[in-house]
């Protein structure tokens, strides 16, 4: 059963607002049994920890001037990710770069999907805001759609 | 296209976020008939108070608490606060815990150089905007790159416990002693590494660097017997030789209000100086391996290298150097009996300085009767580099007057990029803006 299960990263840091986003969509997940992995290292580490996986979904906090609290999904094999989009970067090496690395050097999983939450805020110890925490659950329960449950 | 400017005007040239580096910066320069009227290097990246959040802390807990200053060295900030403890507790780590510290060292050099080198700074000689789009280019070397930058993060986890933020570290030596079995499965990916990596250096040497001179003072730790990475007395390439405690009498920080990182610098005649992987080969090139020695002469490095734009070279040579050194350990290492030197608190004051990766880190505490932390003081590499970055880039615009403002402001990052500046460490960013009138 464990196979069907794709390689679920959510990336951020919780310790900043809005940020936490992903990690607490892993929370989430985990909580309902469901293998996540939380993740705030650079884009080059995040490459190797999908490396060999087959299914991949990446969840990251996204700053794209949508409306906050807004779930975007994105299939990785249809479309380049955008970048200036993501808010993990360290050195400028994000969600999308590790992706679009990865595509480059053909070793982009046969499925990725990248899932990005709106914030706002991202204050050092702030909390999520009210429509991100709207979001997080949103964005578990598309996720378990797309693993395809039952969960 | 943007026209190239007449020299009888001003410009204001603004970066407002400098990408490629660690934290959060920008550069303000304005230029006034051919003339700089300001330059001003920034960094805004919050001040995080670390050293007075230390205060009232265990001795033992200041290896984990400023670990956390750094994600890319930390063990930079580990090893300096654990040997000035040991230093205020009047003990010493020597035989084989000595060579695990120094092992898991060689591991944040190689995957912190790198990372920079290959990532980060070799897109500015390439033309190219990012790694993104070298590995479009030439997708070998960025998977050599990868290749390396996880070995370095490999010896980390085998050493320290985890490859980001180690945790087996402590005052002392260790929590655990790695497997005799773990570490030696380093060494066939070691073997390959030293080849792979001279491979790199060599492509680098062969970048057209832009030609900047500077005479820099060089200020690098220096050790008796080896290539000092983390352990050694305070030297300069114009004589200074003092012992790590004395580095408060020689070397001052100034608050500037441009910065919230404070700006280092020498005591006599406040002058900049430059620390990091260019100073330590000036200063101890006799003491890199025959392998390093001839791999950075093939690469086209002099004895001496003044200019700042091949420190991505030297960066690269220090590489080879920290894989051979790793091998060397890992191919010797025996399990030891004991993981660590029993500490007893009493009171104290204690100085611990290593290389890291972008130069010396100096650490100083107070400690009470109990073990308790009074006083903290920490000087990150790129702090004492502001200075001296400034001081760069000063040369740097004026030998590039004629450039366009988009080719100057791109020259300008590159130079900055020159330092691998970890701001975030520093401010305990980068924006940067051209302003011609």
């Amino acid at each position: 059963m464990i196979d069907r299960i794709p390689w679920i990263i959510g990336v951020g840091n919780p310790m900043r607002g809005d940020d936490g986003a992903a990690s607490a969509v892993v929370d989430y997940l985990l909580a309902q049994d469901i293998p996540a992995y939380a993740f705030d290292g650079d884009g080059a580490e995040l490459m190797e920890m999908w490396l060999g996986q087959s299914r991949v979904i990446v969840i990251d906090a996204a700053v794209s001037g949508a409306e906050v609290g807004t779930v975007h999904r994105f299939d990785a094999h249809l479309a380049e990710l955008p970048r200036n989009f993501f808010r993990h970067s360290t050195h400028q090496f994000g969600v999308a770069e590790a992706v679009e690395m990865a595509r480059a050097l053909g070793r982009l999983p046969a499925e990725m999907i990248v899932y990005g939450i709106e914030g706002e805020n991202f204050t050092l110890g702030g909390p999520l805001s009210p429509q991100v925490e709207q979001a997080v659950y949103q964005a578990a329960e598309r996720i378990k759609a797309d693993i395809g449950g039952p969960y | 296209m943007t026209k190239a400017p007449s020299v009888s005007t001003t410009r204001k040239i603004k970066v407002d976020a400098l990408s490629r580096v660690e934290g959060e910066g920008a550069l303000d320069l304005h230029i006034q008939n051919g003339v700089i009227k300001d330059l001003k290097f920034r960094i805004f990246e919050p001040p995080r108070f670390f050293e007075a959040l230390l205060r009232g802390r265990d001795h033992s807990e200041a290896p984990d608490i400023t670990s956390r200053i750094c994600g890319i060295c930390p063990i930079a900030y580990q090893l300096g606060a654990s040997q000035a403890m040991e230093d205020a507790l009047g003990i010493s780590v020597t035989g084989p815990l000595r060579d695990l510290r120094r092992l898991i060292y060689c591991g944040e050099w190689i995957e912190s150089h790198v990372l920079h080198a290959a990532m980060l700074h070799a897109p500015d000689f390439l033309g190219l905007d990012d790694a993104l789009q070298i590995a479009k280019v030439n997708p070998e070397l960025v998977k050599t790159a990868l290749r390396l930058k996880k070995l370095g993060n490999d010896i980390l986890d085998v050493v320290g416990g985890r490859a980001v933020h180690p945790v087996n570290l402590k005052v002392g030596g260790f929590y655990k002693v790695p497997t005799k079995a773990r570490v030696r499965e380093l060494i066939e990916p070691l073997k390959w590494a030293i080849d792979a990596s001279r491979g790199v250096t060599l492509a680098f040497g062969g970048f057209d660097f832009p030609d900047f001179d500077y005479d820099y003072t060089c200020v690098s730790l220096r050790h008796a017997d080896e290539y000092a990475i983390h352990e050694g007395r305070i030297v300069s390439n114009r004589g200074l030789d003092i012992a790590v405690k004395e580095f408060p009498d020689h070397f001052l920080e100034e608050h500037v209000a441009h910065s919230n990182a404070l700006h280092g610098m020498l005591r006599e005649g406040e002058a900049a100086y430059l620390t990091g992987p260019i100073a330590r080969y000036n200063n101890n090139y006799d003491q890199l391996s025959q392998l390093a020695k001839s791999t950075a002469k093939e690469a086209g490095l002099g004895r001496v290298v003044t200019n700042p734009f091949k420190s991505i070279v030297v960066r690269m040579v220090e590489t080879v150097y920290a894989l051979e050194e790793s091998l060397r350990i890992a191919s010797a290492y025996e399990e030891p009996d004991g993981s660590c030197v029993t500490v007893a608190p009493h009171a104290g004051t204690g100085h611990g300085c290593t290389e890291a990766p972008r130069g010396i880190c100096y650490h100083r505490y107070q400690l009470d009767d109990a073990g308790l932390i009074l006083r903290a003081t920490i000087v990150p590499p790129t702090a004492q580099n502001q200075k001296q970055i400034e001081a760069d880039l000063r040369g740097v615009v004026e030998r590039n007057l004629k450039l366009d403002d988009e080719k100057l402001k791109w020259r300008c990052e590159q130079t900055i990029r020159n330092y691998d500046p970890c701001i975030s460490c520093a401010t305990h960013f980068l924006k940067l803006s051209v302003k011609r009138d």
